[in-house]
């Protein structure tokens, strides 16, 4: 059992997928999702406990040998990705029940078919973690992508169908893109297989085949992970989108995107190609830096709660990039460990955000006035959220911005640091507007508002109190980003 | 002649500058949904293309042939059709929502009536 746990990661969730559609719509099928989001939560401990334990695990799909079946490999850094995915996808599962059975457009009986593309959500997003083969990223991007696409279109406002079909059309061209660059090292190779595709590119590096794969797979995991220019899908999809799904996309999707951009400049194509060859980063580190700005004095102006968020995400992104186009230790480790920390705060947020719009009806900052009196504990949880966004001391956002401004200091780039604190007071003004408004304006006349749901309550608060946790306590989260960071430029073993 | 004889390659290239073209310049949100599949069928094309060999058989073991065709980039699309259906699918059944919900299937239209809602 133990020996399988890579491939039971994803079999679980893909089998239960088609499994939930059967059910009837209410209880028993939220409790077979739960069931199965869990185990994957589980599989996901155990198994970077065991790569802690004794090094990367290699498993091989069906018993075919690499390099002609698929492997799938887990190594330190996506054993840490697999564990945020499935921690956010069981949590916010736990969260889904009763915003699914009274927020979502649909007719009880379809209410089924929402854990259906949830799971197969986070089947495609777990499959693209653990996968050691590059034609399977692919698949499992598809699946993740099309299934988001339809939790996407299923929210309550009419936007939420041209959110969909404008991040499908961006979707589908980014990952077409990953599928050409696929296509041309494979020309160039003859093999799908990262390991083996890093052995054999350094031969063929000088060719133009190589340069072009190189580039189209920039461009394509950037339109995935919502790289400043390329992210104008993103702020619609997750406004209009229902609370459950934003929550789960804001802290999964992107994060996996941002994995697989690791995965294919440090392990495949190695850093010294990417960063010494190619000079990626000179290029990532402006867009990284202009996203991080424009993207957090948008946010400022947004009058919609969840889309200031969705800006706030794209700016979030940028801070990641910048730690990857660092290229060092600790840039590397300042960007993995945002993976972590953005994935709880953005979790955090966008269910406390979830709350509220259930009791309110909307998101939108002037139905706000005065919720931080009557749901003290929903704003609570809204308030470390955002205080761990900042990046105030005590929460994980500190550990985040620490690591990038030692490593931007490293490098001697003063007006990076520098860049990274002034937008971090971007961040307490959008932030602050919402708690002004929820705090200190008076509750509208005959709103009777009640505070959320404990069912809504315990979800969200896991995840706020997580921010603390790993704020005062980074070890399991900075340490292992570390390690990962030294595995991918390959010292420090 | 060597870029001739490399033909196949430019279809691609062809194929899919025209696709992606149409998917940015038109405001119709069907034919966007066509250019997008011109341009993923032209990586069908690529792929293909990749696995034939000059003078090479069908992937089967028989005594007379030395040379085969590589049959895996023509499996490996396969899996990409039915990525590209599936997309295109769920591409047609949001536009047939769009346009239960906002009346047309045009984009300035969708926004005009956005901007509209927004005020």
């Amino acid at each position: 059992m133990i020996a399988h746990l890579p491939a039971l990661q994803v079999i679980i969730p893909l089998v239960s997928a088609p499994l939930c559609a059967l059910l009837p719509a209410g209880r028993a099928v939220w409790l077979a999702a739960m069931a199965a989001s869990w185990l994957a939560f589980l599989i996901a401990v155990l198994l970077l406990d065991q790569v802690l334990a004794h090094g990367p695990i290699s498993y091989l799909m069906g018993g075919w040998p690499v390099p002609w079946g698929i492997e799938y490999r887990v190594d330190v850094l996506n054993a840490y990705v697999l564990l945020i995915v499935a921690t956010i996808g069981a949590v916010v599962m736990s969260f889904g029940r009763i915003i699914v059975e009274r927020r979502i457009r649909l007719p009880e009986s379809k209410q089924s078919w929402f854990y259906t593309a949830y799971l197969l959500c986070l089947t495609g997003l777990l499959g693209i973690t653990i996968t050691g083969d590059a034609f399977n990223v692919f698949v499992f991007l598809e699946i993740s992508s099309l299934s988001s696409y339809v939790l996407i279109s299923i929210g309550r406002d009419r936007r939420a169908l041209t959110a969909s079909y404008q991040y499908l059309i961006m979707g589908t061209i980014g990952a077409t893109f990953i599928l050409i660059g696929i296509g041309l090292l494979y020309v160039m190779t003859g093999t799908l297989n990262m390991a083996d595709l890093a052995a054999r590119i350094p031969a063929v590096a000088d060719t133009r085949t190589v340069r072009a794969a190189f580039a189209f797979l920039t461009i394509g995991v950037s339109l995935k992970l919502a790289l400043f220019p390329l992210h104008l899908w993103l702020p619609n999809a997750y406004a209009y989108a229902p609370s459950v799904v934003t929550a789960l996309l804001a802290a999964t999707a992107t994060k996996v995107a941002v994995y697989v951009l690791l995965r294919f400049f440090f392990t495949i194509f190695g850093a010294k190609f990417s960063f010494e060859t190619m000079q990626l980063d000179k290029i990532l580190l402006p867009l990284a830096l202009v996203g991080i700005f424009s993207a957090s004095v948008v946010a400022i102006f947004q009058s919609n709660v969840k889309r200031m968020l969705a800006y706030s995400s794209v700016a979030q992104i940028g801070y990641m990039i910048l730690g990857i186009s660092l290229v060092s230790v600790t840039g590397l480790t300042a960007g993995i460990v945002h993976l972590f920390n953005h994935a709880l705060m953005k979790g955090a947020l966008f269910m406390a955000l979830g709350c509220v719009s259930f009791r309110v009806g909307a998101a939108r900052l002037d139905r706000m006035a005065g919720v931080g009196r009557v749901m003290p504990w929903t704003m609570g949880a809204f308030v470390i959220g955002g205080l761990s966004l900042i990046g105030v001391p005590l929460t994980a956002g500190f550990v985040s911005k620490w690591y990038l401004i030692v490593g931007a200091m490293e490098k001697g780039w003063w007006p990076v640091a520098v860049l990274v604190l002034v937008t971090s007071l971007l961040a307490v003004i959008y932030i602050w507007r919402v708690v002004e408004v929820a705090y200190f304006k008076p509750v509208p006349e005959g709103q009777a508002v009640r505070e959320a749901p404990l069912a809504l309550l315990i979800p969200t608060w896991a995840l706020a109190l997580a921010n603390l946790y790993f704020g005062l306590d980074p070890s399991l989260n900075a340490g292992v980003a570390r390690h990962a960071a030294e595995m991918l430029l390959g010292v420090g073993q | 002649m060597r870029i001739l004889g490399l033909y196949n390659y430019w279809i691609f290239i062809i194929l899919m500058m025209c696709g992606f073209y149409v998917v940015i310049s038109s405001g119709n949100l069907i034919k966007k949904l066509v250019g997008l599949n011109i341009f993923q069928t032209s990586v069908f094309i690529l792929y293909i293309s990749m696995g034939k060999i000059i003078g090479g058989t069908a992937p089967i073991v028989i005594d007379k042939a030395v040379v085969y065709s590589n049959p895996l980039p023509h499996v490996l699309i396969l899996t990409a059709i039915v990525v590209g259906i599936a997309t295109t699918s769920l591409g047609l059944a949001l536009v047939v929502r769009i346009h239960e919900a906002y009346g047309t299937i045009e984009e300035d239209e969708i926004h005009a009536q956005d901007q509209e809602d927004a005020l």
